[in-house]
């Protein structure tokens, strides 16, 4: 039973933090309707800039405190997305208003090869660590209950805690304010959302800065996890079931099904992988999400999808 | 003036459904695939047929595999790569395990399981559809990187999956030299891209072409979805399955699933997109554009460097590479997105007036 546990709570914070790489999906996808692929690109871009700005900076500044070095370097880091998303908009997503779905799908490919070389080229392709502070050591609890207690990583609960607080934040930047209006209505109809005059090029510029942000957030709790490396692109790959096991709309969509997708792949991995052979997580996930897609086309939270001729 | 159809009258069917229904079609492309045969062999070395040619004759096939799931039937797949590697295993496994099997009955088997796991993985289409169906297809691509990997059946219980084959000869005629690769590759190529011409103007084409517009309009004038998309995954796959076979046999000699991965997949989209979908002749320029371009910028940004005098090292080569071909896709799909076929035909229809626009 114990062993259950562990697994599931690995299970659990694993997909929490999956959902917030695909909280990032989620949120462009609503706004403006393309698929983004280069979510991983930009994961892995921001944690980056954000490893090596935290090397740099206390160089440049000649700042001794870690806590401030860290600080300025996440603003700078914020700053290049927000830089980022300005140029995608105004260089990409400007010129391709109205074309399929699949033609934006691949200009968000371009985008990712585009960014992962521009990654390594600025800041260079080795293994950088990322050191916010986050505590490494295990800890057990419930020993009182189970014999030996539960194994838990600490920085396991501490990185569920912040993108927990993230979701928090969004929502209540979706709800409460004029900006997150505005977002809202574009995402339920761009036309009507430009009849009132909402600024559509503005808002995306936001959507994609909001989503560089999450993918900010998820690079930092990433890379401190493994280390920034090239392989944190593979995160988008593995938070692409979860988005459409939870609706490509619906962000608390991407919350729950983060939530599945990662207890679903650590249980499948501890009690099925044994028997053919390991290494299975990776499509476990898919196919549990084509599951539920049987079931229900949109996803679990996604809007109903209706025909028209 | 010379490419015009004035004076051609057509006098019985047989004539008026010809696949090229244009004299000046015809003859060009006898002329070219002559060309292809005569020609190209005069003229190009060695490291041209390896690097370039055989490469793009491949990667065209299979190109014209995805054309028709995605151009032609409007299914989004990203998991064009497993059935390339399907083929390719498949195949692999045919050739080794059955005494004196023929290569190319090895090939069309591969085709033929490719075509088997395509329709299986094609049978979510019937219920989710567009980018839900796209990502849905990325579970092939990972189960069959994972089975290739772990699964030692399929790789004569090698570890790391890699697989070689040797000695390959059709009726006498050995495959060794990188000529023979080629014309062998460019004999595939020539049957099935004449198939796949003929079978898109074919009930069937018009088929895929109706559900790829609309699929509940298709389904409402008496077209099935079922059969129509899952034969479109079917044809689809057998042939991206035929072009894995020859990736693996006569491209790369030995392999292993990496070089199906899905990055692959990627570039197989890659090419049908830049090159038009719902285009034939668009898979070939797609191909042409995707193998050439690497190896050009491969070439181009050292002599670049060199010319302004810096050494580019090649991390930053390879690095430059990579977001000077991302930046140059997005370029190619702000300027033109249906492809370079839409050049194409634009081109042909100027050729028509030319020199007398009206």
């Amino acid at each position: 039973m114990a062993f259950f546990l562990e697994a599931l709570f690995g299970g659990l914070m694993a997909g929490m933090l999956y959902s917030l790489v695909a909280l990032g999906f989620v949120l462009i996808f609503k706004a403006s309707g393309v698929f983004n692929f280069a979510q991983g690109a930009m994961v892995l871009f921001a944690a980056l800039a954000m490893a090596r700005f935290a090397e740099w900076v206390p160089d440049w500044l000649g700042l001794e405190s870690k806590f401030l070095g860290n600080l300025v370097a996440f603003i700078l880091a914020a700053v290049l997305m927000y830089a980022l998303a300005w140029l995608i908009e105004r260089l990409v997503l400007r010129h391709l208003v109205n074309q399929e779905g699949v033609t934006l799908l691949m200009a968000t490919l371009g985008i990712t090869y585009f960014l992962d070389g521009l990654g390594q080229t600025i800041f260079g392709s080795d293994i950088y660590k990322i050191d916010v502070g986050m505590p490494k050591d295990p800890v057990f609890f419930l020993d009182s209950v189970f014999p030996g207690g539960v194994l838990i990583n600490l920085e396991d609960v501490y990185a569920a805690c912040i993108a927990a607080l993230l979701v928090v934040v969004l929502s209540l930047f979706f709800q409460k304010t004029g900006t997150g209006r505005a977002l809202r209505a574009v995402a339920d109809d761009h036309q009507a959302a430009q009849s009132i005059g909402i600024p559509l090029n503005r808002i995306w510029v936001i959507v994609w800065f909001v989503a560089g942000i999450t993918a900010l957030v998820a690079g930092i709790i990433w890379g401190s996890k493994m280390g920034v490396q090239f392989s944190l692109t593979t995160v988008a790959l593995r938070a692409l079931p979860v988005i459409i096991l939870g609706g490509l709309t619906s962000v608390p969509g991407a919350i729950i099904g983060g939530l599945i997708i990662g207890v679903g792949e650590k249980l499948s991995e501890v009690y099925l992988g044994p028997y053919v052979g390991g290494g299975i997580e990776i499509w476990f996930a898919y196919v549990l999400a084509l599951v539920f897609l049987l079931f229900r086309p949109q996803g679990l939270f996604g809007e109903k999808i209706i025909d028209r001729v | 003036m010379f490419y015009r159809e004035n004076g051609q009258f057509k006098t019985s069917y047989r004539s008026d459904q010809q696949i090229f229904a244009i004299a000046q079609d015809r003859w060009a492309i006898l002329a070219l695939i002559a060309f292809a045969i005569v020609g190209v062999p005069l003229l190009v070395d060695e490291y041209m047929f390896r690097a370039i040619l055989i490469p793009f004759l491949i990667l065209s096939l299979a190109a014209l595999g995805v054309n028709i799931l995605v151009g032609y039937c409007g299914q989004i797949s990203l998991g064009s790569g497993a059935f390339m590697a399907v083929g390719a295993y498949m195949a692999y496994n045919s050739y080794v395990r059955m005494e004196g099997m023929p290569l190319i009955v090895a090939l069309l088997a591969g085709g033929f399981f490719a075509t088997v796991v395509g329709i299986f993985f094609g049978i979510p289409s019937l219920r989710v559809k567009g980018l839900y169906l796209a990502v849905a297809t990325l579970a092939a691509q990972f189960f069959c990187d994972w089975a290739f990997l772990r699964v030692g059946w399929f790789t004569n219980n090698n570890a790391s999956g890699s697989v070689s084959v040797s000695n390959l000869n059709v009726l006498g005629w050995t495959i060794d030299s990188p000529l023979d690769k080629y014309l062998f590759c460019l004999a595939f190529l020539v049957v099935f891209g004449l198939l796949a011409k003929n079978l898109v103007r074919s009930a069937i084409g018009r088929e895929w072409m109706a559900i790829r517009d609309m699929d509940v309009a298709a389904a409402v004038i008496g077209i099935r979805p079922v059969y129509a998309k899952l034969s479109a995954f079917a044809v689809s796959s057998f042939i991206i399955g035929v072009a894995g076979g020859l990736w693996g046999f006569v491209h790369l000699g030995s392999w292993e699933p990496a070089a199906f991965s899905i990055d692959r997949s990627f570039q197989l989209l890659f090419m049908v997109i830049i090159g038009g979908m719902g285009s034939i002749m668009g898979s070939f320029f797609g191909a042409a554009f995707i193998v050439i371009l690497p190896i050009f910028l491969n070439q181009f940004l050292p002599w670049m460097g060199g010319l302004v005098g810096v050494t580019i090292s090649t991390a930053l080569v390879s690095h430059t590479e990579f977001m000077i071909f991302g930046a140059l896709i997005v370029w190619f799909l702000i300027v033109e997105p249906h492809g370079l076929a839409k050049l194409w035909s634009i081109a042909k229809q100027k050729l028509r007036l030319w020199p007398f626009p009206h």
